[in-house]
């Protein structure tokens, strides 16, 4: 039987005490203690720039992340250009000749091993989920899978924020329908048109509009795609 | 030709077709074509899991969108459900008699006019990742003849998304699938795109973004993502039979 690493991550979401200021930090807070992480960070790109932090597991890590900003270079620009993980397991081996910069400067912090994961669906990407290890060593094949689950979850928990649905919903929003409906992708694209918007604004829009008639993503997609709504601009 | 001339030929060809830089999902639609050709079935589709354990479509022998929803109707329930926590073959000879087996997929299959449904696993080194599925409009099991030709299609599904360029240069089976995936999302999102701005339906608009992929050489999902960001105006992608409105 394989593991419902979906619920396990939205478990671990729950299980975070309440100093977590924003749901993005408890996210990072939880992929922290799922993956016996020093800290874990959501950076946000646009057009291939890095715009900052979209939170943090911890105040101390804010530093950290501004590394990237600052340098330009790193796993998490790379993981952003290659569209895929960017694994570093030892910073003072490998990634000191990747990142000249930034694999010393992220040392002095106390870093050791980095693990960048790009934030996308598809053609919508809006960053990467940065986690940090004070020690080196690979992640495991179920830790980079759970790794994987992160990013996704990450991505739809800041699209769900930027629709404006309650930081105390977004948990339940996730938990109670998974956004990889076929209808989801396919509506997304018809109202990028509809709208003259990016794609990203696009599902946006979409689970916005959802969440004001308090319906399901998947039934306003529907909709969409079936031609019964059409999203107006404004 | 003799069926296993056939048989043969389909598997040389589908190997052929694995060459650098190839284009997995289709290749994945291909499978299925032949799948529906060479076995005793009148529809096929090919689901993958996710990270998080979710069976997605990857392709379908008919790309028709009410085949894509009764493949994905099985995230909780049915064959392929049942195939991939399972890891080894799933079927059922009378969908009728399943409907409290798998109350969503079982009438949903029938309604669509198939009798009988079979579900043989995708692995890779050991580990199940998704699932062929295939669909009868006739009561009864497959041929014991048609199941490890079957089983061979699947096998070849799973080392054919392991092979691409693109998945290669990652870590680990899961992160690799996770890159077969996106391409997918991709598609889905030009759909879209391409159904609006055409007015054409979706089944249309992946018929013209096919056929251009096909007829100028290109991966699907290029051709896809260049469409999405505006390198690809939809009116290059001629309509490839006339009837697609």
């Amino acid at each position: 039987m394989a593991v419902d690493r979906l619920g396990v991550v939205l478990a671990a979401m729950t299980s975070v005490d309440g100093d977590a200021p924003t749901v993005v930090d408890r996210l990072c807070v939880a992929a922290v203690a799922l993956l016996s992480l020093s800290g874990a960070g959501i950076s946000l790109m646009a057009e291939g720039q890095l715009q900052g932090s979209a939170g943090v597991s911890e105040p101390g890590i804010a530093a950290v992340q501004e590394l990237q900003l600052e340098l330009g270079e790193g796993p998490g620009v790379d993981a952003w250009t290659s569209d895929a993980p960017v694994l570093e397991p030892d910073l003072a081996q490998g990634g000191t000749i990747r990142w000249p910069t930034f694999a010393g400067a992220a040392q002095e912090a106390g870093v050791r091993a980095v693990f960048a994961f790009p934030l996308q669906v598809g053609s919508i990407r809006i960053g990467v989920l940065m986690l940090y290890r004070n020690h080196s060593g690979p992640l495991g094949s179920e830790e980079l899978a759970l790794g994987l689950v992160l990013a996704d979850v990450a991505t739809q928990v800041v699209l769900a924020v930027q629709a404006g649905a309650p930081a105390d919903i977004v948990h339940d929003l996730l938990a109670g329908e998974p956004a990889h409906w076929a209808e989801v992708h396919q509506a997304t694209g018809m109202v990028s048109v509809q709208l003259g918007v990016p794609m990203d604004e696009a599902f946006v829009r979409l689970r916005a509009h959802a969440f004001g008639d308090g319906r399901s993503l998947r039934v306003v997609a529907r909709e969409v795609v079936s031609r019964r709504l059409t999203l107006e601009a404004g | 030709m003799t069926r296993e001339q056939r048989i043969v030929e389909t598997f040389v060809e589908l190997a052929d077709t694995m060459v650098d830089d190839f284009d997995v999902i289709e290749f994945l639609h291909r499978l299925a074509e032949r799948c529906v050709e060479l076995l005793d079935c009148t529809e096929a589709g090919l689901l993958l899991a996710d990270a998080a354990g979710m069976l997605r479509v990857m392709a379908s022998s008919s790309e028709r969108s009410d085949a894509l929803d009764l493949l994905q109707t099985q995230n909780d329930e049915g064959p392929c459900f049942e195939c991939f926590h399972r890891g080894g073959p799933v079927y059922s000879a009378n969908l009728l008699e399943e409907l409290g087996r798998w109350p969503t997929f079982a009438p949903a299959a029938v309604e669509r006019g198939f009798c009988s449904v079979q579900a043989l696993p995708m692995r890779v080194r050991g580990t199940t990742v998704g699932a062929l599925n295939l669909f009868r409009s006739e009561p009864g099991a497959m041929w014991d003849r048609d199941l490890p030709v079957a089983q061979g299609m699947a096998d070849i599904a799973a080392v054919a998304l392991l092979q691409e360029r693109s998945v290669r240069e990652s870590r680990g089976v899961v992160s690799q699938l996770q890159g077969a995936l996106s391409s997918r999302v991709v598609i889905e999102q030009a759909k879209g795109v391409l159904a609006e701005r055409a007015s054409i339906s979706l089944d249309g608009a992946f018929a013209r973004l096919r056929g251009y992929a096909r007829s100028n050489n290109r991966r699907l999902s290029d051709v896809a993502g260049e469409l999405i960001d505006g390198r690809l105006e939809p009116a290059a992608l001629a309509d490839p039979v006339g009837s697609d409105r």
